[in-house]
């Protein structure tokens, strides 16, 4: 078989053949999640067992500031977090290709640089968007509801997936300059202090001040804080002016992360081993 | 004439250190170059060089008639690239991953599937077209590998370290692989730390060492260059060794090797027939004990130790 290639010229072909190949990436990814079922229930036990750990254990010693539900106050902080943890899946995939030579062999074709990371990132909003429902499912059998109507609760979500998004890139830019899967373990180290010094748990309020200054104006509190507003779950408000302004925030926060790192991430692909 | 390949001074430094310093190179169409050198020569740069990979800092490169800067595109529709590890994702089926790299050669999926089957059968996996690399041999995975970069009929292939880390009978199955690709009239650009690989696949040689090519010829040429045959001594006994050394040092005119496990001494000659005469001579009235003598051409780890002066890190 003598196959011609196909050189695309036209800004208009590279567009198409830009797309279509972080397509072909993301459905990759599908694939593997097809294949490895285990890794997606692993990846929701560890949510679903917090809300139960949370929820049910420290639960009944936590304090919601302005009263109410703690579950109710909780469940936003769950979806928050696991939107953050997600990053470890990201990471992970990228480095793995690294260390096989996969990325490699995309970069000796003339697939277009943009594809790997683009389809990465598809890949990962798509699985994201699963996380949610299971959470959400979960999050009604425990009691949580949303109590402002759909519009507010797709608003929520949305920016959920907003904070994904921004994540991802930052998780691709990490993967592409760490050298190695060991080095990695220092990241996963640093996600607890992440998504525990913000309000995802605990109200900012009961922090002392300095710390309590730190979790307000975390990117995830913004987003958690937004979450709560939209889905009408208490717990909201306090002194700062982050903490009082979350939804503005938590639009702000992750186009930011994603000005920075997803030039970044595509500069850094491009630059490989240079 | 075409050259498949093309580098003139080829320069890349990382911070201190020059990966390659002054890199020439001339690969002709359907030929099989074997670039040899140790660990640390500079071959994998010289390849990522080739394979639009990595930039450099001086010189200029062809690959099928275009530069690997200005026209890297046209040079990766034309090249397969085989990396030390094998490139093939452990997830996906042997057959799927065929399809999906076939797809990122932006072949219609119908097309893809169809040359997929097409290299299973070639590279002997049709089988385990539906099973996970994870379950190949490491031959097994080679060969995927090798498929995945033969999807768009190449016409240079390069493959750094093609069976490092291989058993002998999985290298082997690689080599006859390798052979017919060759005959098929692929041009093979590949490097290696084990001599015998190189003889047995390339038609030319061209040892790199530190950066740079320092000699470059058919590998008979390469022998003669580095000078005449090579005079192998067994003794019966091994204190004999030293007054032996001595006599065939007066013979060779240079200092001999000395394999004392194997109480041999070898040195290169420039007349086999004289210095094998003499030599008989000589070690006849010294009575020595002579288990063996005889001359032959030179192997290509001793070619390496005499053109840089030190030995490969897998001289035999
Ligand atoms: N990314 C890099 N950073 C720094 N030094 C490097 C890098 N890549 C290669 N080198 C150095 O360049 C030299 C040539 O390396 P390489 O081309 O990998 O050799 P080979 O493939 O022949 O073993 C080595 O001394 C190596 O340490
Ligand atoms: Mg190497």
């Amino acid at each position: 078989m003598i196959l011609t290639p196909v050189i695309p010229r036209t800004t208009g072909e590279r567009v198409r053949w830009g797309v279509l190949d972080a397509w072909v990436v993301t459905r990759r990814h599908f694939t593997h999640l097809i294949r490895r079922p285990v890794q997606i229930i692993s990846g929701l036990l560890f949510p679903i067992v917090s809300v139960l750990l949370f929820g049910y254990v420290f639960g009944s010693a936590m304090q919601v500031p302005g009263g109410g539900d703690y579950r109710e106050f909780l469940m936003p902080g769950m979806f928050g977090q696991t939107m953050v943890f997600g990053i470890g899946v990201t990471m992970a995939a990228m480095i793995t290709d690294k260390e096989r030579g996969i990325t490699t062999r995309f970069r000796s074709m003339p697939m277009a640089r943009s594809g790997v990371v683009v389809g990465r990132s598809l890949a990962d909003m798509l699985s994201s968007v699963l996380d949610l429902v299971v959470l959400i499912l979960c999050g009604v059998l425990v009691g949580w509801q949303w109590h402002r109507g759909f519009g507010p609760l797709l608003g929520a979500l949305g920016l959920l997936l907003l904070l994904r998004f921004a994540v991802i890139w930052v998780g691709i830019y990490i993967g592409l300059v760490l050298p190695n899967t060991e080095s990695a373990a220092g990241v996963y180290g640093l996600l607890f202090p992440v998504t525990m010094i913000a309000n995802t748990f605990v109200a900012p309020q009961m922090m002392p001040g300095w710390l309590g200054a730190i979790a307000d104006w975390n990117p995830l509190s913004a987003t958690v804080g937004a979450a709560r507003e939209l889905f009408g779950n208490p717990g909201l408000g306090g002194d700062s002016w982050a903490a009082n302004n979350p939804v503005l925030l938590a639009v702000i926060w992750p186009v930011v992360l994603v000005a920075i790192f997803l030039p970044l991430s595509v500069r850094k692909y491009r630059m490989l081993g240079r | 004439m075409n050259h498949a390949v093309l580098a003139e001074g080829l320069r890349k430094s990382y911070k201190d250190k020059n990966a390659l310093d002054g890199f020439d190179l001339v690969v002709a169409e359907g030929t099989v170059c074997g670039l040899l050198g140790p660990n640390g020569a500079g071959k994998t740069t010289a390849v990522r060089v080739l394979t639009t990979l990595l930039t450099f800092d001086a010189g200029r490169a062809e690959v099928a008639g275009f530069d690997v800067v200005k026209q890297a595109a046209e040079v990766r529709y034309r090249i397969g690239l085989n990396s030390q590890e094998a490139a093939i994702d452990e997830i996906l089926t042997g057959r799927d991953n065929l399809v999906m790299f076939g797809r990122l050669f932006h072949l219609s999926a119908k097309v893809a599937r169809r040359r997929a089957d097409e290299l299973l059968e070639q590279f002997n996996l049709t089988d385990a077209a539906h099973k996970s690399p994870k379950q190949y041999s490491g031959g097994m995975r080679r060969r995927l590998d090798l498929a995945a970069s033969l999807i768009m009929a190449p016409s240079v292939l390069f493959l750094d370290e093609p069976t490092t880390g291989l058993d002998p009978r999985n290298r082997n199955e690689v080599w006859n692989t390798l052979r017919t690709l060759v005959d098929g009239g692929t041009t093979l650009l590949l490097t290696t730390q084990y001599l015998d690989e190189a003889d047995q696949l390339a038609d030319r040689i061209a040892v790199i060492d530190s950066g740079k090519v320092i000699a470059d010829g058919t590998p008979a040429h390469l022998k003669s260059q580095i000078g005449g045959d090579q005079i192998d001594v067994v003794l019966h006994d091994q204190q004999d060794l030293p007054k032996a050394a001595e006599l065939v040092e007066r013979v060779a005119k240079q200092p001999p090797e000395i394999d004392e496990d194997n109480r041999r001494i070898s040195a290169p000659v420039s007349n086999r027939v004289v210095a094998l005469t003499e030599l008989v001579g000589v070690l006849a009235s010294a009575g020595i004990d002579v288990e063996d003598i005889g001359v032959r051409r030179p192997t290509l780890d001793e070619v390496f130790l005499r053109l840089t002066g030190h030995k490969t890190e897998v001289a035999a």
